[in-house]
């Protein structure tokens, strides 16, 4: 009995697929074609943090610079996932073995793989993100975000009618820490300004400590902690730490109230259209813009060891449209941003973390 | 299991002749069955039906995850899927494409972990796998046994991860910080690491002895506080963080601490790999020749019955789970002394407490089983690397392979199904006596 009914579903099962592979597969075969052979000798290679591609964040973001800049050369790029921190000097390695011209190794974690394949082969250019190496065949890909933070900050102080704005983070390292830096100062110099007393929660700037939900996941830690800054009447957010921003807007959405929420790395408005409304502006970091150059310039011999650091004045921060909150803000804000971003630029406000690149 | 499925059903005990009642006596004596054992906690007995199957079981799993892998390769893969729209106007061009990635995959496999043919007119280069998968199955060996131990007590140690933590974090500190001359520095590193592993495991086994609380959530509970604790002393300047950065992160390893290399500075595999296989005869002897061993089995086998037999099961759950800390914890301290050793953050567990219980299980928790478990799951994390960078296939793939080799352990009436292979004797227990078995044969 239950060798028949066995029988009688396998049966099933290979009707189903037969039949799929008879829709499926009665496309015309293709014309041979000679093998096209690739206008330029370069293979630009890539490696992950253990965060993944799919990151919302920095790999993310690295990814889409190479996949642009290979698609501009004409050229394949390889691209390799660390599953977990043991994966990282095994990567490097295999990239090394694959005839890489470029390896562009993202986040600090990679840094001491990067730094040992770069001593064992001066010939093959590196590029790493989010950390500063000295050698003469690594080039440093990094952010002064602060700045751009500052302006984020500023128009948080601004937007509110609660007086209360809250930042909360993933895990407490520099390239999450910069942004809450950056946020407060904001902040303050709004205050300091305008003579107003707007609450910044979240993140305490001498004592460097803050809201953390210990990890880049959305889940009950960001959710829990976005609602905590909710409780606290905050009507801004900035959650810094790619992907824990979904927890935010749905804390948001839950509250019922009207909470703007700010994105990071890039502009979410634009990148996610389900949370678009709640979106008042975002904190661009360009990683992928930095990563494109890197890749092209390379790929033309331009390549050198001197550190990128992305400013305001380069273009490698900034700060996203209002888009939908256009006629929601201040309507002098928008020139206000303007001379703060050229204030910074000149130096004549001065925005430091000690989490910048090259404190 | 119950020992009544054995009884000879043939006729009423009248039939019976006074020879065969005798006989029958003879053999429930000698197999144990007439014994009336106080009842196996259920823990006990699932952890004994998973390694009640025969080596053979490993194998066949080992097969069968393969060749799902492959299924899951071709499924995948690009070149297959472009060609398998045309598949009835040139069905050759898909199967040529399936064969291509199914043996691009498994060569890579291949040439990743043992032997890279490529590379034959260098041989220096061309056996850099095999260390590799060595050097990759040293903790995982280290921790396996850890877990492969507790297995045999009856217990779970699902806290791998907290133990390597914490002896890694301990290990760490003495090698970063604390300068003191050669080989007396790594021997102080690796015990305070060892006595950090082994504190924090023993710590579960005092808890489940005291209070009865149960180890699997007081090692996941522990896994989050070494996790946290180790996170928050990484950022701590004067704590592990390394003077003067902002990463969460120590600094480098003193090259006194550091385990000296086997092979040359051009090969990972370290002084590590040594340790782990004195680990191994190490485990070995306490579990086959050793009273503590015996001690051991008997509680893993019934805990009420080695009571009985007057075991104070309470100090046998915090010996072994000092001894399995500190072996989870030697692979923690060998991660910190011998891989990261330019400093490390607080990933430096890489999963590899989990992964312990895969490899104990597929080891069947003996201690052999668990090295020779440990090198194919090297050879499966070292052969990733290659899999990906050179044909493209995902890490996750290797990962899928790894648990369908779990599925298909935990559930040998699958294996056998598939196989066709005959239900074991359902008599058999761990070391049956062979004498036993015998006798069942003349009858």
């Amino acid at each position: 009995m239950t060798i028949t009914t066995r029988k009688r579903a396998l049966g099933g099962i290979a009707l189903l697929g037969a039949s799929a592979l008879v829709l499926a597969g009665c496309a015309a075969a293709p014309e041979e074609t000679p093998e096209e052979t690739a206008a330029l000798d370069y293979t630009p290679c890539i490696v992950s943090d253990a965060g993944g591609w799919d990151d919302k964040s920095f790999n993310e973001a690295a990814l889409d610079g190479m996949e642009e800049a290979a698609a501009e050369l004409g050229v394949e790029y390889v691209a390799v996932e660390s599953a977990d921190e043991n994966a990282y000097e095994p990567n490097v390695q295999q990239l090394v073995d694959q005839g890489c011209d470029l390896i562009v190794t993202v986040g600090f974690l990679l840094a001491e793989a990067t730094t040992n394949a770069a001593a064992a082969n001066p010939d093959i250019k590196f590029a790493i993100i989010d950390e500063f190496i000295d050698a003469p065949n690594v080039k440093p890909i990094q952010f002064n975000t602060v700045e751009a933070a500052f302006l984020a900050g500023y128009v948080a102080a601004s937007y509110s009618e609660t007086g209360v704005v809250g930042t909360f983070g993933g895990i407490p390292i520099p390239p999450v820490t910069i942004f809450m830096d950056g946020f407060v100062q904001g902040v303050e110099y709004y205050n300091s300004e305008k003579g107003t007393s707007v609450q910044a929660l979240g993140w305490d700037l001498a004592g460097q400590t803050g809201a953390f939900t210990g990890g880049f996941a959305p889940g009950t830690e960001a959710l829990t902690t976005a609602q905590g800054l909710i409780d606290q009447n905050a009507d801004v957010l900035l959650p810094v730490g790619g992907p824990i921003y979904f927890s935010a807007a749905e804390a948001i959405r839950d509250s019922g109230r009207s909470i703007a929420l700010m994105g990071v790395d890039k502009d979410i408005f634009v990148s996610d259209p389900d949370i678009a409304d709640l979106v008042l502006t975002s904190v661009l970091k360009n990683i992928a813009t930095a990563v494109y150059d890197v890749v092209t310039g390379a790929a033309t011999g331009e390549f050198d060891s001197a550190p990128y650091v992305g400013t305001l004045e380069n273009g490698g921060v900034g700060i996203a449209e209002f888009h939908d909150f256009e006629s929601a803000v201040d309507s002098e804000l928008a020139g206000e941003i303007e001379a703060l971003i050229a204030g910074i630029i000149d130096g004549s406000i001065e925005v430091t973390s000690p989490a910048s690149p090259g404190q | 299991m119950s020992d009544d499925t054995k009884t000879p059903k043939s006729g009423t005990p009248k039939e019976q002749t006074a020879a065969e009642k005798v006989h029958e006596q003879v053999v429930a004596h000698e197999t144990g069955r007439d014994a009336t054992e106080p009842a196996v906690p259920r823990s006990n007995q699932i952890i004994k039906e998973i390694f009640g199957g025969s080596a053979a079981i490993s194998v066949l799993a080992v097969f069968l995850a393969l060749v799902f892998g492959g299924i899951l390769i071709v499924l995948t893969d690009e070149a297959v899927a472009q060609a398998s729209v045309y598949f009835f106007s040139r069905p050759g061009d898909t199967l040529v494409a399936m064969w291509d990635a199914v043996a691009g995959a498994y060569s890579a496999l291949f040439r990743g972990s043992v032997f890279n043919y490529l590379r034959v007119d260098d041989l220096a280069v061309a056996i850099r796998p095999l260390t590799e998968t060595l050097a990759n199955a040293t903790p995982l060996i280290a921790a396996g046994l850890g877990v492969a131990l507790a297995f045999r007590v009856g217990l779970f140690n699902i806290g791998g991860r907290g133990q390597m933590l914490i002896a890694a974090a301990a290990a760490g500190y003495v090698g970063a910080y604390i300068p003191m001359p050669p080989v007396i520095h790594l021997l102080v590193a690796l015990i305070i690491g060892l006595i950090g592993g082994a504190l924090w495991g023993g710590l579960v086994g005092l808890l489940k002895a005291r209070t009865g609380a149960h180890e699997v959530i007081v090692t996941i509970m522990l896994n989050y506080i070494a996790f946290y604790l180790v996170s928050f002393l990484l950022r701590t300047p004067g704590a592990l963080q390394a003077p003067g950065q902002n990463n969460p992160k120590s600094g480098p390893i003193l090259e006194t601490a550091q385990f000296p290399p086997l092979l040359g500075d051009a090969y990972n595999l370290n002084l590590g790999f040594i340790l782990v296989i004195v680990s191994t005869i190490y485990v070995w002897y306490l579990l086959n020749r050793s009273a503590l061993g015996f001690r051991f089995r008997a509680v893993g086998e019934n805990p009420h019955a080695a009571r009985v037999a007057g075991i104070k099961v309470e100090r046998v759950y915090v010996q072994v789970m000092l001894i399995a800390g500190a072996l989870v914890g030697l692979a923690g301290v060998y991660q910190v002394l011998g891989n990261f050793t330019g400093g490390f953050a607080s990933g430096l567990d890489a999963s590899i407490g989990f992964d312990a219980i895969t490899v104990a299980l597929l080891g069947r928790s003996k201690p052999w089983g668990v090295f020779f478990a440990g090198i194919l799951f090297g050879a499966l994390k070292a052969g990733s690397y290659t899999m990906q960078a050179s044909e493209g296939i995902p890490v996750d793939i290797v990962l899928v392979v790894q648990s369908f080799i779990v599925l298909f352990i935990a559930a040998p009436p699958l294996v056998r199904s598939i196989f066709r292979l005959p239900t074991p004797d359902p008599l058999f227990q761990w070391r049956t006596p062979k004498f036993a078995r015998t006798a069942e044969v003349t009858k």
